[in-house]
């Protein structure tokens, strides 16, 4: 693999993550338990949205075979996607959408920060702009983990549920293959093992303090970083794709 | 003696062309009359947040997904913004969402029909919101000061709605046959409840009475009808669309628009709940609003609990 295809697989799977959970954040518009919250998830979901921009308009151009970001989310097949299995996680409720937020964005938090240091320019720059939304996704996550954590009983028991359920998709965060391995060597990935630590560490405090438990590790579910999903993407997709797919030679 | 707590000295004010602060005295009517309309008006960003909601997942762009969302996160915005105002006048966030789930309280018909295709996100924003800026643009004179505020405020965000409405119908109509008969599919099924938006014509409107004489209402239905209509035929016809009223013509004589006939008769088994998606519209509201309880009671107990304690500390 050239250092280029390198490369363009590596910008694709940080797009493809913001993409995906840009997308399950945008189905939860106007089922919000308040307005404000309505209008907090909405806003997550366009900072993902322009993130997701930003990465797959870039892995065009390394590319180099003049596709847009647009063909790159709406004329790509499940098994060339490379987000998280945990980003295509269903909102099975409330707590899961935090749940899942709560782990994504404290990884987040220490990806952006190495890698804005990249020696690739653009990633550096995107990385830059992106750390400033993920403190907040953060903060908001870490908030009201807390909350239905520390509330009634009944809000503490689906948010023990959710961080159980979803903790077997949190070991892929970390993983990395020789890709990461090579661009690595050159300044230009994350090496994502010294952020394991500082993640668990993180997870553990916000936990601790909404009176919930660290669940046990148990089996990590792998495969994204391969193309290989949950079924939920199929789906996913089927609903992204459903206007450039039936009508290939319109353009919006 | 000069009082200020008198019908006449407010009517005085609103004569003079004074505003009128929620501390400020005012009659009964003006106060129920501001809190249906405010509520309504609360309620129908917030309810119109669903057709438009139906295409997020399925924008045929990461731009045109961008801005639809960009959208609907603004008219939740204006949906928080109005319930804010019309709190002022001494009614809960809470009792006007009772007032929806019961039937009490309305929100705008328009949002009781389905979203189709695509090109309904252009039809809602070009045709709907346009619309609606006719009447805000004329609301930001109105009497009550927290309301005219926020329709000042709400129309800038307004046009720009308005504006990427007309772009996805202009570009539809640029496009493949499909997407042309998308756009002027969309067209024929919003036009004619675009403007029944207006409400019935004047000679049939039951409100318009002492919202006149009180300054909230400025100007009739017909009137911003009118104003509607004039501007939106020019626009169609500018990107090719046909409009689906055989009686639109040119009146040299009036300088406006004739028009055909509306059919009221829809737009009354509309309103009394038979529309294509009354039951769909509330049950949604209904059901999330149901859903969203245990979050809102942890928080709840959440805030009691940490206030305790820093009772306790203090």
């Amino acid at each position: 693999m050239t250092k280029k295809e390198e490369l363009y697989l590596y910008t694709l799977r940080l797009g493809d993550n913001a993409l995906i959970l840009s997308h399950r954040l945008s189905q939860l518009c106007s089922k919000g338990p308040i307005l404000e919250e309505d209008l907090a998830l909405t806003n997550i979901a366009l900072d993902l949205l322009g993130r997701a921009q930003a990465l797959l308009k870039y892995a065009g151009e390394i590319e180099g075979k003049n596709r847009s970001e647009d063909d790159l989310a709406y004329r790509r097949e499940e098994k060339n996607y490379y987000n998280l299995l945990l980003t295509e996680q269903p909102n099975k409720d409330f707590a899961h959408v935090i749940a899942r937020q709560l782990f994504i964005s404290t990884f987040e938090f220490f990806l952006f920060q190495e890698l804005e240091k990249s020696a690739d320019t653009t990633l550096s720059a995107i990385a830059g702009k992106t750390i400033k939304e993920v403190k907040y996704h953060l903060q908001h996550a870490s908030d009201w983990t807390i909350r239905l954590g520390d509330g009634t009983k009944e809000s503490h028991d689906r948010m023990q549920s959710a961080i159980n359920d979803l903790w077997m998709y949190t070991g892929e965060l970390f993983e990395m293959n020789g890709i990461d391995l090579d661009l690595l060597t050159q300044g230009i990935a994350v090496d994502t093992i010294p952020l394991q630590k500082k993640w668990r560490d993180c997870i553990n405090s916000v936990l601790n303090e909404a009176t919930l438990f660290v669940p046990k590790d148990t089996y990590m579910q792998t495969g994204s970083i391969n193309g290989v999903h949950s079924e939920h993407l199929g789906h996913i997709l089927a609903e992204m794709q459903y206007l450039q797919r039936a009508y290939p030679d319109a353009k919006w | 003696m000069h009082n200020e707590h008198t019908d006449s000295h407010f009517q005085k004010r609103i004569d003079d062309g004074e505003h009128i602060e929620p501390k400020d005295y005012m009659p009964d009517g003006y106060r129920k009359h501001l809190i249906r309309q405010m509520s309504q008006h609360a309620h129908s960003e917030v309810i119109g947040m669903q057709p438009e909601g139906n295409w997020i997942t399925r924008a045929p762009s990461l731009r045109a997904k961008q801005i639809l969302l960009a959208k609907i996160q603004d008219e939740g915005g204006h949906g928080l913004y109005l319930y804010s105002a019309a709190e002022t006048l001494g009614i809960s966030r809470a009792e006007m969402i009772e007032q929806l789930h019961t039937g009490k309280a309305k929100y705008s018909n328009i949002f009781n029909y389905p979203a189709l295709n695509w090109a309904d996100i252009g039809a809602i924003g070009w045709l709907v919101d346009g619309a609606a800026i006719v009447n805000q643009v004329s609301l930001q004179r109105t009497s009550f000061g927290p309301y005219s505020r926020a329709m000042v405020r709400i129309c800038k965000e307004e046009s720009f709605h308005q504006r990427q409405g007309y772009e996805i119908m202009a570009r539809m109509m640029k496009g493949t046959k499909d997407q042309q008969a998308m756009a002027q599919d969309a067209m024929n099924r919003w036009w004619w409840p675009a403007l029944m938006m207006f409400g019935p014509h004047d000679i049939d409107s039951p409100h318009s009475g002492d919202a006149v004489k009180w300054k909230i209402k400025r100007e009739s239905n017909d009137t911003l009808r009118q104003k509607f209509i004039d501007k939106t035929v020019q626009q169609a016809e500018l990107i090719g669309l046909v409009m689906p009223d055989k009686d639109i013509k040119w009146n040299e004589s009036k300088g406006h628009y004739d028009h055909g006939k509306i059919d009221w008769d829809e737009f009354h088994r509309v309103i009394k709940g038979n529309g294509p998606c009354n039951k769909q519209r509330l049950d949604h509201h209904i059901n999330y609003f149901n859903e969203g309880a245990w979050v809102r009671d942890a928080a709840e107990a959440y805030k009691i609990k940490h206030l305790k304690e820093e009772l306790v500390i203090a």
